[in-house]
C-alpha cells in the first residue's frame, strides 16, 4: 500500500497567515494527527450519474442571455499530473472567477462594479486521456477587499480538484504572468516563495487563437505518493 | 528505505488557496439559487428513503462566532458503497449545514464514521476531520484513528437527536475540532 505525501512545506501555504486576517480566528492552531496509515480507501470520484453540460467547459457561452461577455477572451489549459509525474485522465476540474470588470455574482459582492448579464464565471470540465485539460473563459478583472487599506486582489481563477484519493483534493488560484498587485496579496504571499511561481500561468502564444483568443497555460501537480510500499 | 525512490520530487505540489468567500456559484449554485447545475447535493441518500437521517451542525471560529460562508465536503462509506454530499453554511437558518445520510452501521466489525473536507476563507489549506457516532462508544473505543485523538476525541463524536445527529465543529479554541493529516 503507497501512503500519499503530505503537503509539503516547502511550497504549501502556512495555515495561519496573519497578514491575510481572516486566517487568525480560522485556521486551525493544534498540531494535524497523521493517520495516512489507518486509511483504507478514500478513492474518488464518485460523480455519480452527474454530466456536465455541454458548455460547462466555455465560460464566455454558458450564460449567455443578450450577447457575448465583455472582456478579453482567454484560453487556460495544461495538464493535471500527481507529484510522481503520472498524468490524471478523466478528473474534473471546478472552475470559477470574477468578471472582465472584477465583480463576482456572489450576492456577497457588493464591490461597484457591473454585473455582466452573459457572464456567470462558473464552469467545469474533465482532463483527457492523457491528463491534458482546456477552457475558454474571460480574463477576470482585479478587485478591492477589505483586508486592509487600500487591498486589491490580483486577477485570479479559482479552482477545486479531486484527483483519484481523497488526500489529492485541491481547491487553488492560477494567477497571471506580469501581475504588478501579486508582490502586495497576502494571499499569494502566504507561500513561502519557492511555491508562488507555481501558481502563476505562463502566456501561451502557440495555443492562442488567431482573432479570437489568447492562452495561458496551467499544470495543477496532485499529492503524490512514495513509491516505497509502506510496511508495519 | 532501502533505495531512493525514483519517482519522487518529478514535480512540485501546486500549492493550496482559500476557497474565498464567493464559491457559492461555482461549488454550490443550487443551494444558493444560482442558474448553474449542482455536481453534488446534501443527500447522500434520498430524503424520502427510509433509511435517511441527518447530520447537522454549526462551523464556530476562534471568538465562537459562525462562520457564514464555510463549505462542507462529506464522505459515508458503507456496505452499499460510497456517498458523498457538499453544503454551504450561507443559506440555513443560524447558518447551519444540513446533510441527509445513510443510518450509520458496522461494517467490517469497525466503527462507522464520516470524513469530512471543510473549506472556507481564511483557510488556505482543507482540512480534514471525522465523525463518529455516540451511540457506537464501544466500537469507536476499538478504532485506531479515533483513539489517536487522545484526551481531544471527545470532539469527533456526533450527538443524537430526534431527527439523526448533531456535529459542530470547532477551529479554535478549548474544544478545537481534532483535524487529520491523511
Amino acid at each position: 500500500m503507497n501512503l500519499f505525501n503530505s503537503f509539503d512545506p516547502e511550497v504549501q501555504p502556512s495555515t495561519l497567515a496573519p497578514a491575510y486576517k481572516s486566517t487568525i480566528l480560522r485556521a486551525p492552531l493544534k498540531p494535524l494527527i497523521p493517520i495516512k496509515k489507518y486509511i483504507k480507501d478514500l478513492s474518488v470520484p464518485v460523480y455519480g450519474d452527474f454530466k456536465p453540460g455541454d458548455l460547462d467547459h466555455d465560460l464566455t457561452k454558458n450564460s449567455i442571455v443578450n450577447g457575448q461577455p465583455v472582456g478579453e477572451r482567454i484560453i487556460v489549459h495544461g495538464k493535471v499530473l500527481n507529484e510522481n509525474g503520472q498524468p490524471i485522465p478523466n478528473t474534473l476540474i471546478e472552475i470559477w472567477q470574477a468578471n472582465a470588470c472584477g465583480r463576482y455574482v456572489h450576492k456577497v459582492d457588493q464591490h461597484d462594479a457591473p454585473l455582466d448579464p452573459n457572464f456567470l464565471g462558473a464552469g467545469r470540465c474533465m482532463t483527457d486521456a492523457t491528463g491534458h485539460y482546456q477552457f475558454y473563459s474571460i480574463k477576470p478583472g482585479a478587485y478591492p477587499w477589505g483586508n486592509h487599506y487600500n487591498a486589491w486582489r490580483p486577477n485570479h481563477i479559482h479552482f477545486s480538484l479531486f484527483g483519484t484519493h481523497l488526500a489529492q483534493r485541491l481547491v487553488t488560484q492560477m494567477y497571471f504572468p506580469g501581475d504588478p498587485l501579486l508582490q502586495f496579496d497576502p494571499i499569494f504571499l502566504s507561500l513561502p516563495p519557492k511555491g508562488r511561481n507555481l501558481l502563476i500561468s505562463t502566456f501561451d502564444m502557440d495555443r492562442t487563437e488567431e482573432n479570437f483568443a489568447l492562452a495561458y497555460r496551467f499544470d495543477f501537480v496532485l499529492r503524490g505518493y512514495n513509491a516505497t510500499p509502506f510496511e508495519k | 528505505m532501502t533505495e531512493k525512490n525514483i519517482l519522487s520530487n518529478v514535480s512540485l505540489q501546486t500549492p493550496s488557496q482559500t476557497v474565498g468567500p464567493y464559491f457559492a456559484y461555482g461549488l454550490t449554485p443550487e443551494q444558493y439559487r444560482y442558474d448553474f447545475k449542482s455536481l453534488r447535493s446534501n443527500e447522500l441518500i434520498s430524503p424520502l428513503d427510509a433509511n435517511a437521517i441527518t447530520l447537522s451542525g454549526k462551523v464556530y471560529d476562534g471568538q465562537h462566532q459562525i462562520i457564514p460562508d464555510a463549505m462542507i465536503e462529506l464522505w459515508q462509506q458503507d456496505s452499499r458503497g460510497q456517498h458523498w454530499g457538499r453544503f454551504g453554511s450561507g443559506t440555513l437558518e443560524e447558518n447551519k449545514y444540513l446533510f441527509y445520510i445513510h443510518t450509520p452501521e458496522i461494517v467490517d466489525d469497525q466503527a462507522p464514521y464520516l470524513t469530512v473536507i471543510l473549506f472556507m476563507r481564511g483557510q488556505l489549506i482543507h482540512s480534514y476531520t471525522r465523525i463518529y457516532y455516540e451511540d457506537f462508544s464501544t466500537w469507536n473505543e476499538k478504532d485506531e484513528v479515533f483513539q489517536l485523538a487522545g484526551e481531544r476525541k471527545s470532539t469527533l463524536i456526533a450527538r443524537k437527536t430526534s431527527k439523526g445527529y448533531e456535529f459542530n465543529i470547532y477551529m479554535q479554541g478549548e474544544k478545537e475540532t481534532v483535524f487529520f493529516d491523511v
